[in-house]
């Protein structure tokens, strides 16, 4: 492998590992958040415990999510250089704000909420924790501009002196139309997550602690209140999904085609769920295919057109050239990898669907103060997250593999973006020592959190706010 | 003033936020084992920047993204030319940032153990690091004329640099000492300034010999000026350490590395990035810089934001104002193997 595929495999692998997190620290923050203002406003102090609960478990996810953060903002100059200097006029600028708007916010008050127990009035404390639920948010609506501009370039212009793209309306780069789409898009996602996290979780402990009346009931608490929230991301997710394909069959219609394999312009382009073969267009079948379902997709009519892949490259070639910069695929094809595209379109689209239809069970059969016995249940109930988690991955795979061969989409390949003077020996050693730190750093975190679900519900000493007067008792948290 | 020299003013203040507050927190780190002998008092020293270390790191952060965004070329030179040592600086602030939150998790002395090695090696390796590459950045670095760096690795461990790096590590661990003193009481506060005395002493000598270095190297009427009241400073705080007024030294070391960093930027404008190739090219405030209409988007920005966060920073500060001694340590049976 040269360099170029180990900065890719770098990048990708760096970036899903990131997201892993990312969600549910934005999903789960805005729950905890909840469950504090539900007990400040109610005084029950059983969503108190809630909060303390899923917050203990929120800050072992987050240092995972922040830690790894740093590499995302480094590896841009680090790996691809040739890129930065491209795009830094643009694609620097959401980064730069992302972090004096977001990253302060986050950072600042949550170390005032893990420490501020005792320090802030309830009212205050609860508002921390607001308060890093909006900086997660305004973390993503940035990084999401600048991730929107790679997909669809506005707001710019070519500056042949300078050989770079150069920015000419901030305003056309936050409120892209790919932006607008994906960013609630990825927050509904985020809250899918969150949701299924804590349903999970607060499932498990409900059928475990039967026995013992409050936890049980608290964790019954948990389960709905996540239940929720899962019922009404997944609704969100699929909104927001639909009209982000559509955008997509109009800036990126290359990715459309690839997400179906669809090689030949049709009108009525159907959707199938499942395929054997190889997908090459040269012969595959499918097993089950939904007539149509693809024009509705892309374009809200079931007899609007998608354009096929072969059509696709042909006006490519025509209008890119031959050859888009160093041959990455082969020469002058400008087709993403179709197996990738077409399964990972899938299987967001289908665990994420699932994870919804999940939250419509679990509603059902807590339906009334029900709680089922079997055991299987609190075994399938931890694997919910899996379902979200996946999905996001796959999104993410999805859209910057369908991408490919651009960076940024008819500007830049990803060829052109690398670094040109690091070489493979470089890129390989970080690339390995990325992915044994962060495999050691998974077992670990997922040990912690298991600890910590065993540990059950905390109890909870209702804790006055003291300022000087009670100076000398153990603090309330400590490191 | 030009806007590309306003944003070369912003960096150099980004990175005196960030030395002059991570600093400490590297410090604290280091002298994790030294001034805490018992698991209990590592924990009153782990606690003193328990609520304020991630925000101390986001000045890191914002000032990687505003090089990014206002000279790219610069970012994207230093980046990919400087590719091992910021590796290894990642990767020392990610096992450093996950033990700070895991650290207290789990009570077993082989997991704490592990931790605290995480917390004192992540916070020496970017301590040490950061001043190599910072007086790399000065002494000049081979960047050819397409403004790529065409050095190796071993270009950038010469005297000078790593006397930049012993000078950067001596500084942070006084600072860090210097806040024990000040956010601390009993034992470990009396530790503390006793140690921040020894150790000032020899970052000063530390801190003499690499300023006049870099001021015959590279430096002008300007950073003579910062470097001297930088070395002032230093000496300022150390002599209030040792008349135990925790506060004035603190300051003291605070102002010595606030100056100190600005005046490496004075004695670098308007370069960025010197090239030490005859027919290389340097890396300027001009051609590194992205354009006046980004600059101007971005000084916008920065001017309705920046008060805020300096605000609610500084608040943080005052909330966690106490000090914390052994007895404000939640007690808990610590067991022998995990």
């Amino acid at each position: 492998m040269d360099a170029l595929d180990l900065a890719r495999w770098q990048f990708g692998i760096v970036t899903v590992y990131h997201f892993l997190f990312v969600p549910i620290t934005i999903g789960l923050s805005a729950i905890v958040a909840g469950y504090e203002t539900a007990w400040v406003r109610s005084k029950n102090p059983q969503w108190l415990r809630l909060t303390k609960f899923f917050g203990k478990l929120f800050l072992i996810n987050f240092a995972i999510g922040v830690v790894t953060g740093i590499v995302q903002e480094f590896q841009f100059g680090m790996n691809w250089s040739s890129y930065s200097r491209f795009v830094g006029d643009i694609f620097g600028a959401p980064l730069a704000v992302e972090g004096l708007l977001a990253f302060f916010l986050e950072s600042t008050f949550l170390g005032l909420w893990i420490f501020g127990w005792e320090r802030l009035s309830p009212v205050l404390h609860n508002a921390c924790i607001w308060i890093v639920h909006i900086g997660t948010l305004l973390s993503a609506y940035f990084i999401l501009a600048a991730n929107s501009w790679m997909q669809h370039p506005v707001g710019y212009s070519y500056n042949q002196a300078t050989g770079r793209a150069e920015l000419h309306d901030f305003f056309a780069v936050l409120f892209n139309k790919v932006q607008l789409a994906t960013f609630p898009h990825v927050i509904m996602a985020a809250y899918l997550t969150g949701g299924a996290f804590v349903v999970s979780v607060a499932f498990w402990g409900m059928l475990r602690d039967r026995e013992r009346g409050d936890d049980h009931q608290t964790f019954r608490h948990g389960v709905r209140s996540g239940a929720g929230v899962l019922l009404i991301a997944g609704l969100g997710v699929a909104f927001t999904g639909d009209i982000s394909g559509k955008i997509m069959t109009d800036v990126q219609p290359m990715k459309m085609a690839a997400a179906e394999a669809l090689y030949d312009t049709k009108s009525c382009a159907p959707f199938s769920v499942l395929t054997v073969g190889n997908l090459n267009g040269s012969k595959h079948t499918d097993i089950i295919q939904i007539p149509c379902l693809l024009s509705f997709l892309g374009t809200g009519h079931f007899h609007g057109t998608i354009q096929g892949i072969n059509q696709l490259r042909a006006e490519y070639q025509a209008k890119y050239g031959q050859d888009p910069g160093r041959p990455y695929y082969s020469p002058g094809d400008y087709t993403p990898i179709i197996p990738v595209t077409y399964w990972t379109f899938r299987l967001m689209i289908g665990l994420g669907l699932l994870s919804a239809a999940a939250a419509i069970l679990i509603l059902y059969v807590t339906r009334r103060g029900r709680a089922p016995t079997n055991r299987w249940w609190a075994r399938l109930a931890i694997l919910l997250p899996l379902l979200p988690v996946a999905a996001n991955s796959f999104g993410w795979v999805f859209t910057e593999m369908g991408r490919q061969p651009w960076v940024v989409f008819g500007l830049m390949t990803t060829a052109n973006g690398v670094s040109p003077t690091v070489g493979a020996g470089l890129v390989a050693t970080s690339l390995i020592t990325y992915t044994l730190v962060y495999a050691v750093l998974a077992v670990i975190e997922v040990g912690l959190m298991i600890k910590t679900i065993r540990q059950g519900l905390p109890d909870v000493t209702p804790t006055e706010p003291s300022d000087g007067g009670d100076a000398d008792r153990p603090m309330a948290f400590a490191y | 003033m030009e806007l590309t020299t306003v944003w070369f003013i912003l960096i150099a203040v980004l990175w005196i936020g960030y030395f002059t507050l991570e600093g400490f927190d590297f410090g604290v780190g280091m002298l994790l084992p030294i001034l805490g002998r018992d698991d209990r008092e590592r924990r009153v020293l782990i606690n003193t920047i328990g609520p304020v270390w991630d925000g101390n790191e986001v000045w890191l952060l914002v000032a990687g993204g505003a090089t990014f965004a206002a000279f790219p070329n610069w970012y994207a030179t230093m980046f990919s030319g400087f590719y091992l040592p910021l590796l290894l600086i990642l990767v020392a602030l990610i096992v450093r940032g996950v033990a700070f939150e895991y650290r207290a998790k789990r009570a077993h002395e082989e997991w704490r153990r592990g931790w605290d090695i995480a917390i004192v090696v992540g916070s020496f390796v970017p301590s040490l690091l950061w001043g190599v590459a910072f007086a790399n950045i000065l002494r000049g670095v081979p960047i050819d004329a397409d403004l790529e760096y065409a050095g190796g690795f071993w270009n950038l461990l010469n005297p000078y640099a790593l006397l930049g790096g012993v000078t950067t590590l001596l500084l942070f661990l006084t600072h860090g000492a210097m806040y024990v003193g000040l956010k601390t009481d009993g034992p470990i506060r009396l530790r503390a300034r006793r140690l921040a005395v020894q150790v000032g002493v020899a970052a000063a000598v530390a801190a003499v010999a690499f300023l006049t270095w870099t001021q015959i190297h590279t430096g002008n009427g300007g950073s003579a000026v910062l470097f001297v009241l930088a070395a002032l400073a230093l000496v300022g705080g150390l002599l209030a350490c040792s008349q135990v007024r925790e506060g004035w030294a603190f300051i003291g070391t605070f102002v010595a590395i606030a100056l100190a960093v600005a005046g490496l930027f004075v004695a670098l404008f308007p370069d960025v990035m010197p090239t030490t190739l005859a027919d290389g090219a340097s890396l300027t405030t001009t051609n590194a810089s992205s354009t006046h209409y980004t600059l101007t988007v971005m000084t916008v920005v920065a001017l309705v934001v920046t008060p805020f966060v300096l605000a609610y920073q500084a608040w943080t500060y005052w909330v966690f104002r106490q000090r914390i001694a052994i007895h404000h340590i939640p007690e808990e049976e610590l067991a022998a193997a995990g």
